[in-house]
């Protein structure tokens, strides 16, 4: 057990992060250790443990905006939500079930600093389109702030943007204020069952260029629809269309959905319960929950490029494999603890990129978890990271070697 | 006025081998260096500031807009790229020992594709123009700046420009999934494209809205959306913008996030109703615009419970839009406000605050104490579900002194939004304009941080210099770091 540094405060960690520069310290920042096992394995010389650091601020359900420090469990900012019917529109997916681990753990920082945006990342935005400020500590040991508490601001460059997926490795965030959105009063899911991938892909961008306005669209082929509860073993692929809004736009929407989808196949639907207990799973990953030896990957790429990409992985390596945002997210299990990298980025092919998830620290340290870079934007990135943290004391490595 | 940096005299004396070496790279007319032929260059949407440029270049390639850049870059010359030169903060203002580099001749959008529901344009293609290309199709490219038939979408990558639908459907930022960039070092870089987010870190959101310090963008990848099957718009006139302002947070409070809400005060409401004879009610101190977007269903019900909502308000008249002739009749008076406004006054201001939406009515009666001690009026209108305030300060160039005080009363206008706890600006940017109020929100630490992440991207500072920082620092100074360890302010922290 490396020593762990506890800071109450904002000053506090400036103090830390400045004491780690004058004595050239590493530190791995920790909010509640949900998603330690992603990223890079990293060396470091202390824990940062940011979980003190927690607490609601401010919650202004009329002005859409919550603040809230950085430590502060999701868990509890969605039942402070809930109370005024709102929500995290970016709907944050917890790794618990994927890495083996206690559901509802994760922080808001944890969430930000890690990029996680679930099912509705392709009508509502990711994280990042949340973020409206921070105050946070750079690797200088100083405190600074950007962004604000309002919607529209382009005072200044957008920082709270660039934070959310920087793996805490430019900054230590302590504060950060959100958008919320209300919550949809009720919601359907449009089922289609049996497509082929490509079919399932071209149903789910017909279905994302109507004007039903779909708030999520996924794909699961057969073995793993078959392994999710609330599609009560199909024996069949699945394709899932999520609806949400007033009650009277959701019936009228749903109809006009299965209207267009009629030539693709048979369908099914969710009802609302249902349907938030499916996106969940959906949201979690998991089919991919049960056999935690196995690597699993996260890939981005163009929604209608990704059966081909899909394909040429499972032909390589028989991995299993679903699609989220209609078809721009694939997460891949790969059959054994191998991450495979090579079979995975020569089909990906620069289309998108690639991370892995799910491995053993021995394999994240061996392979490259996010996608190699280009130089150009390989050194852009170092230099970024010098410009928050020239001393290399936040989260070294998390995202790339020797940055 | 605010002061640009003085003209390097050593620049000034190469110009012309730099002129020449700028042929070589564009031939033909792409090269400007006469002062009739540049002065349309002079200045932007920001008219009050004026300058010359050293040069005009207007490249048709990426390879050519690389070349220049290196070569600026090698020689030690600044650059400021336009694009259509609507900014309202200066941002595209020359500087007199700059070259202009104006993006206009890359107008053409490369491809539509609508499986993955994007557009990919050049940069100097308009923000209407992407809309036009795909509209045939039934879609649309959300963020609709009001100067949005003129404005280009590089401008608009620039700027992250907003418009009246960006409480539901977002900035340019949540728009754009990609982008073609030249550094100033002449390097081209693609960060993203038809996939949502980014590898590493996000560039892309440093970029849109960076105002031309990072990089100059030369191609864009946008989303696009299916328009709504019906739009209808509610017209709603309160006695006190106290009760608007109060109906536009219980609509929200109600979970109704419309496609948009607009509110106009008294001054705004009578220049707009002279100039377009929208039929808005006369009689009222505060008018708000709602419209909601949707299926008719919803629309329908949504149209009721706002009805609803602005009756317990008290509002005394409420008009629901009945065809699409008389919703688009609605916001003829609201687009045209700033054009009305001008009717009524030789000149005027547009300011560009964002607040809190509650400090409404406080910063409301805060600015008529301040259009009485400065003695000039102001009419308003302002983006009321995202709390995007535009005063409009009228004034008169032609009177001794006006434009100055004219300066001074929307710099207390943007002190107060900062103050209630917003910001200095929502959409248009810092430029020139804001360039130094920015202390008033951000302190050095802050501002240093900013300006070491342009210090990554531009190691010279050659890329739009004295525009949005106050201060310019070298980067080599920037980069210092001052280690003070030892000397704890908290003896109880473990230490290492």
């Amino acid at each position: 057990m490396q020593d762990a540094i506890k800071p109450r405060d904002a000053n506090d960690v400036a103090e830390a992060v400045a004491s780690a520069v004058a004595d050239e310290k590493r530190l791995e920042l920790v909010g509640r250790g949900s998603k330690r096992e992603l990223g890079r394995a990293t060396q470091t010389d202390a824990t940062l443990d940011l979980s003190a650091l927690s607490g609601i601020t401010l919650y202004e359900p009329e002005e859409l905006v919550l603040s809230a420090r950085a430590a502060t469990p999701i868990s509890e900012i969605e039942k402070a939500l809930e109370e005024s019917k709102q929500e995290l529109a970016f709907e944050p997916m917890d790794y618990g079930l994927l890495l083996n681990k206690a559901p509802g753990e994760g922080t808001i920082g944890g969430a930000i600093a890690a990029g996680l945006s679930g099912p509705r990342r392709i009508k509502a935005g990711a994280a990042r389109d949340f973020m409206l400020g921070v105050s946070a500590v750079s690797g200088r040991g100083e405190i600074f702030k950007a962004g604000g508490r309002v919607v529209k601001n382009v005072t200044g460059y957008d920082l709270p943007r660039l934070l959310a997926g920087s793996w805490g490795t430019l900054a230590v965030m302590t504060d950060v204020t959100l958008k919320v959105l209300p919550r949809a009063e009720d919601c359907a899911t449009v089922l289609l069952y049996g497509a082929s991938d490509s079919r399932a892909n071209e149903a789910m961008s017909a279905a994302m260029g109507s004007s039903c306005e779909v708030s999520a669209a996924a794909h699961l082929p057969q073995w793993p629809a078959d392994n999710v509860a609330e599609l009560d073993a199909p024996g069949k692929s699945v394709t899932a269309l999520r609806l949400e809004g007033v009650p009277q736009s959701v019936a009228y929407r749903k109809s006009k959905l299965e209207e267009l989808l009629k030539p693709f196949g048979a369908l099914g639907s969710l009802d609302a319960a249902k349907s938030r207990a499916f996106w969940r799973s959906v949201r979690d990953v998991a089919p991919f929950a049960d056999r935690t030896e196995r690597a699993v990957w996260k890939i981005s790429t163009t929604p209608s490029l990704a059966p081909g990409i899909a394909a040429g992985i499972n032909g390589a390596t028989g991995a299993h494999y679903c699609y989220d945002w209609a078809g721009g997210l694939l997460w891949l299990e790969m059959p054994g603890d191998k991450p495979q990298e090579n079979a995975v980025r020569t089909a990906l092919a620069g289309r998108g990129h690639a991370t892995l998830i799910r491995a053993s620290a021995a394999a994240r340290a061996s392979a490259e978890v996010f996608e190699p870079l280009d130089p150009v934007r390989a050194a852009i990135s170092q230099r970024l990271k010098n410009s928050f943290d020239p001393k290399g004391v936040l989260n070294p490595g998390r995202i790339y070697a020797g940055s | 006025m605010v002061a640009m940096p003085a003209p390097d005299t050593s620049v000034l004396s190469r110009r012309e081998a730099i002129v020449s070496a700028l042929r070589e790279i564009v031939p033909g007319e792409g090269v400007i260096a006469n002062d009739v032929a540049m002065r349309p260059y002079e200045s932007d949407g920001l008219t009050a500031y004026r300058q010359l440029p050293m040069v005009v270049v207007l490249p048709e390639t990426v390879e050519q807009v690389s070349k220049i850049l290196s070569y600026c870059y090698e020689n030690g010359i600044k650059v400021v790229p336009r694009g259509a030169g609507t900014s309202l903060s200066g941002g595209a203002l020359p500087l007199a020992d700059g070259v202009l580099l104006g993006m206009g001749k890359f107008n053409k959008v490369l491809e539509i594709d609508y499986p993955n529901r994007v557009v990919v344009a050049q940069p100097g293609v308009t923000n209407l123009g992407i809309t036009k290309a795909v509209e045939g199709n039934g879609f649309y490219y959300a963020p609709d700046p009001s100067s949005q038939i003129a404005c280009t979408i590089g401008g608009n990558v620039a700027e992250n420009s907003g418009g009246v639908h960006c409480l539901k459907y977002g900035l340019t930022t949540n728009n754009v999934l990609g982008v073609e960039m030249v550094l100033m070092t002449g390097e081209v870089v693609r960060i993203g494209g038809k996939h949502l987010d980014a590898e590493g870190y996000d560039f892309l959101s440093l970029i849109i809205g960076s105002e031309g310090l990072l990089g100059v963008v030369t191609e864009v990848t946008v989303r696009i959306l299916k328009k709504p099957e019906t739009a209808r718009a509610l017209l709603v006139g309160f006695p006190t913008s106290e009760a608007a302002g109060d109906c536009v947070a219980k609509i929200i409070g109600a979970g109704i996030i419309p496609g948009g809400m607009e509110m106009m005060d008294k001054p705004a409401i009578a220049a707009a109703e002279a100039f377009v004879h929208a039929g808005y009610p006369l009689d009222v101190e505060a008018l708000l615009i709602v419209e909601l977007d949707g299926p008719e269903a919803e629309c329908h019900h949504l149209l009721d419970r706002v009805s609803a909502i602005a009756k317990d308000c008290g509002a005394v008249t409420l008009r629901a839009s009945t065809s699409e002739e008389e919703r688009l009749k609605f916001w003829a008076g609201r687009k045209a406000a700033f054009p009305a406004v001008g009717r009524i006054s030789p000149d005027y201001y547009c300011m560009d605050g964002t607040i809190p939406r509650a400090k409404l009515p406080l910063v409301l009666s805060r600015m008529r104490e301040l259009s009485e001690k400065y003695g000039l009026l102001v009419a308003n209108v302002f983006h009321a579900g995202d709390g995007n305030l535009h005063p409009l300060i009228l004034y008169d160039a032609n009177k001794e002194g006006e434009l100055e005080r004219a300066e001074h009363f929307g710099s207390d206008i943007l002190r107060l939004c900062v103050e209630v706890g917003g910001v200095l600006t929502g959409e248009h940017g810092v430029g020139v304009e804001k360039r130094d109020l920015m202390p008033s929100m951000f302190n050095q630490t802050d501002l240093d941080q900013q300006l070491r992440v342009k210090c990554a991207f531009d190691d010279k500072g050659l890329l739009n210099p004295g525009k949005v920082f106050p201060e310019l620092h070298r980067c080599a100074e920037m980069g210092r770091m001052h280690v003070h360890g030892g000397k704890t302010a908290f003896p109880d922290l473990p230490r290492f």
